[in-house]
């Protein structure tokens, strides 16, 4: 394969600690290495390079994304481009068609994506959507928190073989990593119900607390890569922060192998709230930032808003319900037996609102009051705060502070009060801004020891070139460079030239396969197989994800700890 | 003999996936279990198109595949205003290549939603869908409503399975625990086994419905003695039925989303799961026609944006049923070329709507003759899906399941065809543009 040589960048590598330096960058098949022979000359020219981005949460693929597509044509109708000699058509703002995911990431340098939340039952509709998706490496993590398998493990106490039923599910799903929305609440769902961290959860007698735990121990009995990845309950409820705090806590004795977090909470925007109601719901983005502070074993990220009109999805089924009764706006719901849930429904944040000015300012203070960038993620949750394309918004906001007092302006002046963004001063450089959207998001996954979000010798030839010199101030022009790439190079292959996608390649999917003692596999399935005798509407053998849904397949083995 | 286990049933949206059969020299010799009638009959394989056939002077004269792929190819590439119709009798590797002919085309792609759930789909666009799989329904309800269906005879197995009769977590002692509402305008199979039957006036669905919501939302008052056939007193029983349920599931077909008020019936019976959403919990699904008219909905819409009736004439897809359906591009003599696989349309469109898909050339790709062969000018046999090709469908719940190939065909799939076709069409572009 042919060579490529990036030179006269100037290189932001976080994992490898390199700050700002020029450094040529070589590929050769693919990969970063240490000399080229006779390569393809990229001149960068003194613009800012950087690792392919590794978005650590996103929702890009499966059925509650194409519900959302389905039931927003409107959406569709906003995002409309015609097919070109390189890429397919495309269409959608907040939820795009798979092409347009994989076009739209590229082009801000992004060349790997989490799908946050894939039901089991139907993971086979995620991996389809995902290969159906160009350029982006994936991976999605499957709900294993209200599986009835999982709660009469926890009830049981049986660690053991609930890591066990884990490993079975990564195995079954091609899964990466495990998932957690709404721990009992979303079972609680099927009637109607929901609960909070303490509350039980009846006929299976376990408290959201218990399961979260539960699955944190399991996790890292399998040494997965990643830790658990928490959707913490009672989100979006005014005075929620406390019970983020004690989510936190349930995991802080948890050892794990590995050199990360033993959890991870996700959006913690819609998660820091504080107040009794909407009237006087107020930021509490400093309390859990203080805590994130002081405490190693929890990282996050932000969920930051993005104003404008946006589809809501996520496997917190009750959620959804209490968000369309305050909109009125269209909802749909489908739960899913013996696991999860889903609900859907349109959303617009305005500026005008207070409430939503609040939240607009929350996310992009935790990112500001969090000191160690290695604890923190930039995401959107797209497409629940907004869709991913305004990415670059949050990058121009984190660099400016007069971006941000600008926008704050236009804001409700409820930001001046019941807000603490007006009031920090933090401006992010460069390097910080490499950490929370490459080396922090790769590390935390566990993906950078499989070549991701870096650019030492043997990593995967994935590079974003953006536009701009290092010493940019402008934020106007910040947003731009980082909106559209001067190049994208992924595996060797550059996909993106001056904001145009010049390639198509296929991205690879990752999965994590645990083994863990025949004996206690088998003692799981005596339970499973019964699940599947007498409750699922599918059987045990049909369930598992084939092979051929993978084609392009990157398997990590771990090994369960005794 | 091989007993084969675990065989997906490709016939109706229900995808039953528990069914036993015994192969012996490449051919399924016996249905063992699992499979309703139709299944079965399917599953043992019947007529088949033989040989693939170009018509000449009015006849359909025996080709080689190659000859057919190459006048299919010529007949699309031609064509100024081609139709793409089907789609929902075949897999969704088969249907994501459809979406790609028809870019390729700058095609119309459509498909058989658009002649029975696409109300359905106008509905969600409008006000979304409270739903669940199927499972949910076998071990949490206790109240289910069949409006407009008739699964007893449509969906065989939809009531042992996954609703009224099945058994599961909380279900434990079937119907005996259960409620059965069957709302239609005639007696059938499903309302003899109703523990209430409300049967309706023709066309009054919508009426019924917004009675029934009324009651609901707490407004019996403004509901007269009789609605749409059914007197006040059973709508007011009725209403106490959903609201005492544990779980409710309502289920509803062509009956209600085909007469009167079509997609207007279903967002009315969508805000009535939502009334009674607001005592209990309620869902609502429709029971979707073939196996997998719920995929091509899927594969169309995450490549697309759009579930059916999408025009590509532009480079991007524009979405507007009414005026992009099938039949509506085919009533005004708009279309110019088909291709149709898997589906008849001419059994199933409007009398306008065939005489002018006779006129034009039509492509048909499919394992069996029906009706559209009859005049159709390029004609392709196919593996069957489910039997001799596996597949990802989509169960009417949305549900993906993967289609078993229990025996070889002689006959290649509907994907491989579609590339071939496709393969060709772009060689004849390049040759146009050189
Ligand atoms: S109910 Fe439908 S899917 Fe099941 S066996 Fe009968 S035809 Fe096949
Ligand atoms: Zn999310």
């Amino acid at each position: 394969m042919a060579e490529v040589l990036i030179k006269n960048g100037v290189v932001y590598d976080p994992l490898n600690g390199v700050k700002g330096e020029k450094k040529d960058i070589c590929i050769r098949d693919g990969k970063v290495v240490a000399e080229v022979k006779n390569p393809k000359v990229i001149d960068a020219e003194g613009r800012v390079v950087m690792p392919g981005g590794v978005d650590i949460h996103s929702h890009i693929a499966g059925g509650k994304v194409n519900s959302g597509r389905l039931f927003r044509p409107e959406d569709g109708r906003k995002g409309l481009e015609a097919k070109t000699k390189v890429c397919r058509m495309q269409s959608g703002y907040s939820v795009p068609n798979t092409f347009a995911i994989g076009y739209r990431y590229a082009k801000m340098g992004y060349t790997f994506v989490m799908e946050a939340a894939m039901p089991p039952l139907a993971a086979r509709h995620t991996h389809e959507e995902m290969v159906d998706t160009p350029i982006l490496d994936n991976a999605a993590l499957p709900l294993l928190d209200n599986n009835w398998m999982t709660m009469e493990y926890v009830n049981g106490g049986d660690i053991d073989l609930l890591a066990a039923y884990v490993a079975w599910i990564m195995k079954a799903t091609k899964g990466f990593g495990v998932k957690i929305v709404n721990p009992g609440g979303t079972e609680m769902w099927g009637w109607g119900k929901n609960c909070s961290l303490n509350d039980t959860v009846p006929t299976f007698n376990v408290t959201p607390a218990e399961i979260i735990k539960g699955l944190g121990e399991a996790n890292e009995k399998l040494e997965m890569p990643h830790s658990i990845h928490v959707h913490t309950n009672m989100l979006g409820h005014p005075g929620n922060f406390e019970i983020t705090k004690e989510t936190y806590d349930l995991v802080k004795g948890v050892n794990t192998v590995k050199d990360r977090q033993v959890m991870h909470t996700t959006h913690t925007q819609f998660h820091s709230y504080g107040g009794t109601n909407w009237g006087d719901f107020e930021s509490k983005a400093d309390e859990i930032a203080g805590y994130i502070n002081q405490n190693d074993h929890a990282t996050i990220d932000i969920g930051s808003v993005i104003l404008g009109d946006t589809t809501t999805m996520t496997a917190d089924g009750p959620m959804e319900y209490n968000l369309y009764q305050i909109t009125g706006r269209k909802w749909t719901n489908h739960d899913v037996e013996l696991e999860t849930g889903s609900g859907i429904t349109p959303f617009l944040y305005s500026g005008k609102s207070p409430v939503n000015t609040i939240q607009w300012a929350i996310g992009v203070e935790l990112a500001l009051l969090v000191e160690d960038p290695w604890k923190i993620a930039l995401t959107t949750d797209h497409p629940n705060a907004g869709p991913f394309i305004g990415y670059p918004i949050l990058i121009s906001m984190l660099m400016s502070k007069k971006r941000r007092d600008e926008s704050s302006a236009d804001m409700h002046k409820v930001i001046y009060d019941k807000a603490l963004l007006p009031s920090i001063d933090r401006e992010y450089s460069l390097y910080e801004i490499a950490i929370i959207t490459r080396g922090m998001t790769a590390k935390a996954l566990g993906l950078h020891e499989h070549g991701k979000g870096h650019l030492g010798v043997g990593a995967d030839g994935d590079v974003a070139i953006y536009d701009m010199s290092p010493e940019e101030t402008d934020a106007g022009k910040i947003q731009k460079a980082f909106l559209n790439t001067k190049y994208t190079i992924k595996g060797g292959q550059i996909v993106v030239k001056d904001g145009e996608v010049v390639a198509t390649p296929d991205g690879k999917t990752y999965f994590v396969t645990p083994e863990c003692d025949d004996k206690l596999t088998d003692e799981m399935m005596v339970k499973l197989k019964d699940k599947f005798d007498r409750y699922y509407s599918v059987t045990l053998n049909n369930y598992p994800v084939q092979d051929a849904y993978v084609p392009n397949p990157y398997e990590i083995k771990t090994q369960m700890r005794g | 003999m091989v007993e084969v286990t675990d065989v997906v049933c490709s016939l109706c949206g229900c995808v039953c996936d528990d069914i036993t059969v015994e192969v012996e020299d490449n051919k399924v010799t016996k249905v063992k279990r699992g499979a309703c009638s139709v299944g079965k009959s399917k599953l043992m394989g019947h007529n088949r198109i033989k040989s693939p056939a170009i018509r000449v002077n009015g006849e359909l004269k025996d080709c080689s595949y190659d000859e057919a792929i190459k006048k299919a190819a010529e007949i699309l590439a031609a064509s100024r205003r081609p139709l793409l119709y089907g789609w929902s009798s075949t897999v969704c590797e088969a249907d994501k290549v459809g979406v790609e002919l028809a870019e390729e085309l700058g095609a119309v792609i459509d498909n058989t939603a658009s002649v029975c759930h696409g109300p359905s789909v106008l509905a969600i666009q409008d006000v979304g869908l409270p739903s669940c799989t199927l499972g949910e329904v076998k071990n949490r309800a206790d109240v289910i409503i069949y409006w407009g269906a008739n699964p007893a005879e449509a969906h065989a197995n939809h009531m042992k399975r996954y609703s009224y009769v099945s058994k599961g977590f909380w279900t434990e002692e079937g119907k005996k625990a259960k409620k059965l509402v069957v709302v239609d305008v005639r007696a059938t199979k499903t309302t003899k086994m109703a523990d209430v039957f409300l049967q309706i006036e023709q066309g009054k669905d919508y009426l019924v419905l917004s009675a029934l919501r009324a009651i609901l939302y707490g407004h019996a008052d403004v509901v007269p003695d009789e609605v749409g056939g059914v007197s006040k007193k059973d709508l007011l029983e009725t209403a106490e039925m959903m609201k005492g349920a544990k779980f409710g599931a309502t289920f509803f077909g062509m009956g209600v989303t085909h007469t009167g008020a079509r997609q207007n019936n279903i967002v009315n019976a969508i805000q009535m799961t939502r009334a009674a959403h607001t005592h209990t919990k309620f869902t609502i699904t429709p029971m979707r026609g073939h196996y997998n008219v719920a995929g091509i909905n899927q594969v169309c819409t995450w490549e697309t944006g759009f579930p059916f009736a999408v025009d590509l004439t532009r480079g991007y897809a524009w979405y507007n049923p009414g005026e992009l359906s099938a039949t509506d591009l085919l009533i005004r003599q708009e279309c110019d070329a088909a291709l149709v696989i898997a589906s008849d349309p001419g059994a199933h469109f409007p009398g306008e709507s065939i005489k002018h898909l006779a006129k034009v050339p039509v492509i048909q790709i499919d394992p069996f003759p029906n009706p559209t062969t009859e005049f159709a000018d390029v004609v392709f046999p196919a593996a069957v899906s489910g039997v001799e090709a596996e597949g990802n469908v989509y169960r009417m719940d949305n549900i993906p399941i993967r289609l078993r190939k229990l025996i070889d065909s002689e006959y290649p799939e509907d994907e491989e065809i579609l590339k071939r076709i496709l393969d060709e069409v772009r060689a004849i572009k390049e040759k146009e543009s050189n």
